[in-house]
């Protein structure tokens, strides 16, 4: 059981990433990754969305979907952006300092794919409350990763003389395009051993 | 003479999605499908053919009931009614075309979060009328399944020497494989980005000789 949780988490973190495999998210992170510090808190606010959503999905999967399968895309969405904004609400009271360090993200991604593309794959996986969890926290984490090196690698581009014809977008997904062949050496990490 | 000038209105809403306004080349919206899943032409033509049906319908839906619609919840309007036609699509396609859903896998339902589709309704659909913005959609898609076509041909061609899966080249061909595993989304995005700046920043010099 427990080598099977740590498989999941790994295979979503560095394997199957979500923005450099799946192309999932990609928005915040060409959007808000110029800064280190920005890209992590970015990174944490997404981490913390995915467990609400992993937790909705499950619920809404186990208790109400069998009934009405249809419904699943649009419940999936009304379900994570309303518990995500009460959530919002309940932390804006509850802790002043972290809702100042998240609070301007999670509006922001509620509705991003990588969100949806998480409750979608859990499902399509049949994955139970814990494996849900644990599956969220490595997308999460695997985010957080590639945000943050891509805001490292931005920052030092802004010190560096660039051809204004590269400049910008086309910039950005090269290094993107780099980072995941770098990413690609990790398919094999556990066929190995 | 009035209806000249509504003529001319509707081409130039039609064409301006096709290539000044392109989604995926111009405004960069909707990258996470354009990406994930143009690893062959026939997935890009899929992906794009299912976003058209799904734009244009909320479209028109979105038009339509413009004046019936509450501003503090439009939004939220939006994404029902997008996420209805998606789900629509989603079970045309497993009932007529269950191979390419297979390929194109969660990223049929991932639709409803495309940017480029709230943003239409956001900024045009809910603001004018219907067939202005049946029109914008159309425009809009059809770019939209261009800069698809564009990617998948251009990893397909390069990754797996063949378009629509009829072999191009003879068996000396080496097939560039990174091109259609994820890396080769990012750089044939950044290279044909990195190509349009190219011409545009060219023209630009032009136009400073030529005393414009």
């Amino acid at each position: 059981m427990a080598t099977d949780l740590l498989w999941i988490f790994i295979s979503a973190m560095v394997i199957n990433n979500f923005t450099l495999y799946y192309f999932l998210g990609l928005c915040p992170f060409f959007g808000v990754s110029d800064r280190i510090s920005t890209a992590f808190r970015m990174g944490m606010a997404n981490v913390f969305v995915l467990l609400i959503t992993a937790f909705c999905a499950w619920f809404l999967n186990s208790f109400v979907l069998n009934h009405a399968p249809y419904l699943r895309l649009i419940s999936f969405i009304i379900v994570v952006a309303s518990t995500v904004q009460f959530v919002e609400m309940a932390i804006k009271k509850l802790s002043p300092a972290l809702f100042r360090a998240l609070g301007i993200f999670l509006p922001l991604i509620t509705t991003n794919c990588a969100i949806l593309g998480l409750a979608l794959f859990a499902t399509n996986k049949g994955y139970g409350l814990v494996e849900s969890l644990v599956y969220a926290l490595g997308a999460g984490g695997g985010l957080t990763l590639a945000l943050v090196i891509m805001a490292g690698i931005r920052e030092e581009t802004k010190l560096l003389e660039i051809p204004k014809v590269i400049e910008g977008t086309a910039l950005n997904l090269i290094i993107a395009g780099i980072l995941s062949m770098a990413f690609m050496g990790f398919a094999g990490l556990f066929s190995t051993t | 003479m009035k209806n000249t000038v509504e003529a001319s209105r509707y081409r130039a809403e039609f064409v301006k999605g096709l290539w000044k306004e392109n989604p995926v080349f111009v405004a960069v919206l909707g990258m996470c499908p354009a990406l994930a899943v143009t690893n062959t032409a026939i997935n890009g033509i899929a992906m794009g053919g299912a976003t058209l049906f799904v734009l244009t319908f909320s479209s028109l839906l979105v038009s339509s009931f413009r004046k019936l619609i509450p501003k503090e919840v439009r939004i939220t309007t939006f994404v029902i009614i997008i996420a209805t036609f998606v789900t629509i699509v989603d079970f045309l396609l497993q009932a007529f075309m269950p191979a390419i859903h297979k390929e194109l896998g969660a990223f049929v339902a991932l639709i409803v979060v495309n940017c480029l589709i709230l943003g239409r309704q956001e900024a045009f659909a809910f603001k004018n009328p219907v067939r202005l913005a049946v029109v914008d959609a159309l425009g809009m898609s059809l770019g939209f399944s261009f800069a698809l076509f564009c990617l998948g041909a251009i990893r397909e061609i390069l990754g797996n020497g063949s378009l629509f899966g009829i072999t191009l080249f003879g068996p000396d061909f080496e097939p560039w494989i990174v091109m259609i595993l994820p890396p080769g989304g990012f750089l044939s995005l950044g290279f044909l980005l990195l190509f349009f700046n190219w011409l545009k920043q060219r023209q630009e010099k032009k136009g400073v000789e030529n005393g414009y």
